[in-house]
């Protein structure tokens, strides 16, 4: 019964997204202030049905119902309680019905939160986002319903996929997918000031926490899916270039430029269609990072299996979608004039460069993201892109953009001039440069240029981020959250910077067969094999290796890498082994038994790549605490008190 | 700057930077992609030589040697019609089996024996290489089509 009740559950939701979308748009539109009214509750409802449903999928889980089709699938009787819960999200159907979950706890966080702006205008945002969800709840149920049954039921379950079984894996799909849909909501307020035809700095001030929320979300969601690459997927590589990654990477460079680019327009009301057309093309690349990994055209690592009518109707969406948003953006964005000037070194063109250069970099790995496809489509040999592509292609705008960072932090709005804090920006400049030749040549000893250049970036922007603060701190100003936020988030690119610059020039790996007693050195560690022996676990059996860890003859410990074999679909999965000494990673991961006793086993030692992952989170806190600043309640509360005029007064009377 | 000078500077700088992009991405995208070629068109000749390319196919049952205790694995893909040796030093995949598919990256030898430096197996029981998955569609497509005439 209770499948059936999750899959009413969700026609109810088609319905009411529906209304939601027909009264939130069309009312302002036709000035029948009555029926925005009905917008609030068919949000509530909404929600209440995904969250039903949800609630239904997930019993049928936990209860081990193999009659669900979708549940024999991606669960097994033997699967820990912790797995089944999470195995929710563990393939498409599921995915999707997560996706439609997030956006509509989203949609009604902005109910609340926009409760206080102009009642036309918060309609319309809901509205907006009434349709996103009507065409996703619709692809659900057309093509991708998680609750169809299987008759007859399935004796047992096919079994999570194991590279699924995973603690980081239970978070991270839900954070990333907070992130990608949280870009909806910065989407439909670009929406709303098209079908409004007026877009103000207000209307930046109350944008901008979404968007800075959304952004900091899916920081983390792909900070946390590379760190899971790492040490799931067994052999140490933390960014592959993978369609499925760059498909949530591009949203975020997109978005990075969005937050940056709203920020200009609340303060000096310039960019203004710039803003919108960057809200549209981040939503438009989060559902085209879903169709890319939905609709199983592209070959990747993460793809689920192809179905081609889900495809055409993903594409089809997006058409409506992307196609009707640049409409009403040709047709809007002219009304949208900026007013303001500025001189050339003004925080506003650093802002400018700092938008081109995101975009220029979003549109390198776009480029390379759907070369296949179009070579594909063209009938031209089939071909592959992969890192000796991206890494240099992408340092081209991004070497720019990181050099830029720390002078334009400190450019004043409107005015030219760096004036007193040109003297501080070069002192930075010079302990950072001496800090980098210290470290190249006195700690790696090797000359490498790309070292030296990221290592004087990413200290440099540190330093330079660090001034303002402390000198507010000196002369005891308040410290806001937006200033202290702002800081923090370009710290964390700094720290991003000289992780990432590390581990790229100085990590060393190589694959060994190693018999038991056997010593191989690697990066100044000794590593002696110990033998394998015979593991079983709750749902898989395999093989364990010791290998006893130590530096300069000093003994660190023993690692246990292993070789797994689930049980159920007889997959087998590298269990790598992870130790961080002084900074390094040390990564074991064993591989094959390669007859006469002994195994192959890869070796890595990647200097501070937990910095790369750490850093992340620090952009993503910075980020949070910049959008909690207060000006932004502030600025909802003026709308309120702006609004008490005519509008309110009829809505009152209504 | 003027409102008027600075939309000037906005589009010309957007155009001149996707201009950049487009150019630098299509040079870098000739230089570094890799093309995808089954036995069959190895054996044609359709390969370049001493090019690094993508090579699909079925690890033939009973192929796999490897001298004990060595990392240096032999094998040869197969396409069903012709076949091709390969050799890979280094760890391989999880999922590297006889009779599996498989894609690996290298270039062909001056001994004719394709030499890897990347091997990659199909990641989970319903992924495959869309562009093994069309070879092995055509190959089976064949082979039923001569199968009445055979048997």
């Amino acid at each position: 019964m209770l499948p059936e009740l999750g899959q009413f559950a969700l026609i109810l939701a088609l319905l009411l997204a529906g209304l939601q979308a027909f009264f939130g748009i069309a009312g302002p539109h036709l000035r029948r202030d009555r029926w925005l009214d009905a917008v609030v509750p068919a949000v509530a409802g909404q929600f209440v049905m995904v969250a039903t449903a949800i609630g239904c999928l997930v019993t049928a889980f936990v209860t081990h119902d193999f009659s669900v089709r979708y549940v024999a699938e991606n669960s097994n009787s033997a699967l820990p309680l912790f797995y089944r819960i999470t195995a929710l999200w563990g393939a498409h159907e599921g995915s999707l019905l997560l996706w439609i979950f997030i956006l509509s706890c989203w949609t009604l966080a902005v109910a609340i939160g926009a409760a206080r702006l102009p009642a036309r205008f918060s309609a319309r945002v809901l509205g907006v986002l009434g349709l996103v969800s009507f065409g996703f709840l619709l692809f659900t149920l057309a093509t991708s319903n998680p609750f169809s049954r299987l008759i007859p039921a399935a004796p047992d379950g096919h079994d999570l996929n194991p590279i699924l079984q995973d603690p980081a894996l239970a978070i991270h799909p839900p954070i990333l997918y907070t992130g990608y849909v949280g870009f909806a909501v910065a989407f439909a307020f670009a929406c709303a000031a098209m079908l409004e035809g007026r877009l103000d700095q207000a209307w930046a001030r109350w944008t901008r926490p979404w968007t800075t929320a959304a952004w900091s979300f899916l920081t983390v969601g792909i900070a946390l899916g590379s760190w899971w690459a790492y040490y799931e997927l067994g052999w140490g590589g933390f960014w592959f270039w993978d369609p499925v990654e760059n498909a949530s990477f591009m949203p975020w460079l997109v978005g990075t430029a969005l937050v940056h680019s709203l920020a200009t327009t609340d303060k000096r009301g310039l960019f203004k269609s710039w803003t919108l057309l960057l809200a549209i093309l981040a939503f438009s690349l989060s559902l085209l990072g879903t169709f890319l990994v939905r609709s199983g055209v592209l070959v990747s690592v993460h793809s689920f299996a192809a179905d081609p009518t889900r495809g055409i109707f993903i594409l089809a969406f997006l058409i409506v979608m992307i196609g009707g948003s640049l409409a009403l953006y040709a047709w809007r964005a002219p009304l949208l004039r900026s007013t303001a000037g500025f001189e050339l070194g003004a925080r506003e063109s650093f802002l400018l460069f700092n938008n081109i250069l995101l975009v220029i970099a979003a549109a390198i790995v776009f480029g390379g993201t759907m070369a296949p496809l179009i070579a594909d489509a063209l009938g031209l040999p089939t071909l592959s892109v992969g890192t000796p592509y991206f890494n240099p292609t992408f340092l081209m705008p991004i070497l720019p953009l990181l050099a830029l960072l720390p002078i334009g932090m400190h450019a004043n709005w409107k005015k030219g001039r760096l004036a007193e804090k040109r003297r501080k920006i070069l002192a930075t400049l010079a302990v950072a440069l001496v800090l980098s030749l210290a470290v190249v040549f006195g700690i790696f000893s090797q000359p490498k240029l790309l070292a030296l250049v990221g290592l004087a970036l990413g200290p440099w922007i540190i330093l330079s981020s660090l001034l303002d603060p402390i000198d507010r701190w000196r002369r005891r100003l308040t410290l806001t959250p937006s200033v202290l936020g702002m800081a923090i988030a370009h710290v964390g690119v700094g720290l991003f910077v000289i992780g990432i610059t590390v581990v790229q020039s100085f990590t060393q790996e190589h694959d060994v067969a190693l018999a038991r007693g056997d010593q191989t050195a690697l990066g100044g560690y000794e590593f002696r094999f110990d033998g394998v022996e015979n593991i079983e676990g709750p749902n898989y059996d395999g093989v364990r290796a010791s290998i006893i860890v130590s530096r300069k003859a000093v003994p660190l410990g023993t690692l246990y890498p292993e070789k797994r074999r689930y049980w159920v679909q007889g997959t087998v999965t590298t269990e790598s082994a992870i130790r961080m000494n002084r900074g390094s990673n040390l990564l074991l991961a064993l591989g094959d038994d390669l007859g006469a006793g002994r195994w192959s086993v890869r070796i890595q030692v990647r200097p501070l790549v937990n910095l790369v992952w750490l850093a992340a989170l620090i952009m993503a806190l910075g980020g949070g605490l910049a959008g909690i600043d207060r000006r932004y309640r502030l600025a909802a509360r003026n709308a309120t008190e702006l609004a008490t005029g005519a509008a309110a007064a009829k809505e009152a009377a209504g | 700057m003027t409102p008027r000078r600075r939309r000037l500077t906005l589009v010309l700088g957007v155009l001149v930077g996707v201009a950049i992009a487009g150019g630098l991405t299509l040079r870098a995208l000739r230089a570094n992609v890799m093309f995808f070629f089954d036995p069959s068109q190895v054996a044609a000749g359709g390969a370049p030589r001493g090019e690094r390319f993508r090579l699909g196919g079925m690890v033939t049952k009973g192929s796999v040697r490897r001298a004990p205790g060595s990392l240096e694995i032999n094998f040869v893909v197969t396409d069903f019609r012709h076949n091709l040796p390969v050799r890979y030093t280094g760890v391989l995949p999880d999922l590297f089996r006889e009779g599996q598919g498989v894609v690996a990256h290298g270039r062909i030898g001056a001994d004719g024996v394709f030499v890897a430096d990347e091997v990659l197996a199909k990641h989970d029981e319903k992924y495959m290489p869309p562009e093994l998955a069309r070879a092995l569609k055509k190959e089976a497509a064949t082979a039923a089509a001569s199968a009445p005439a055979g048997s």
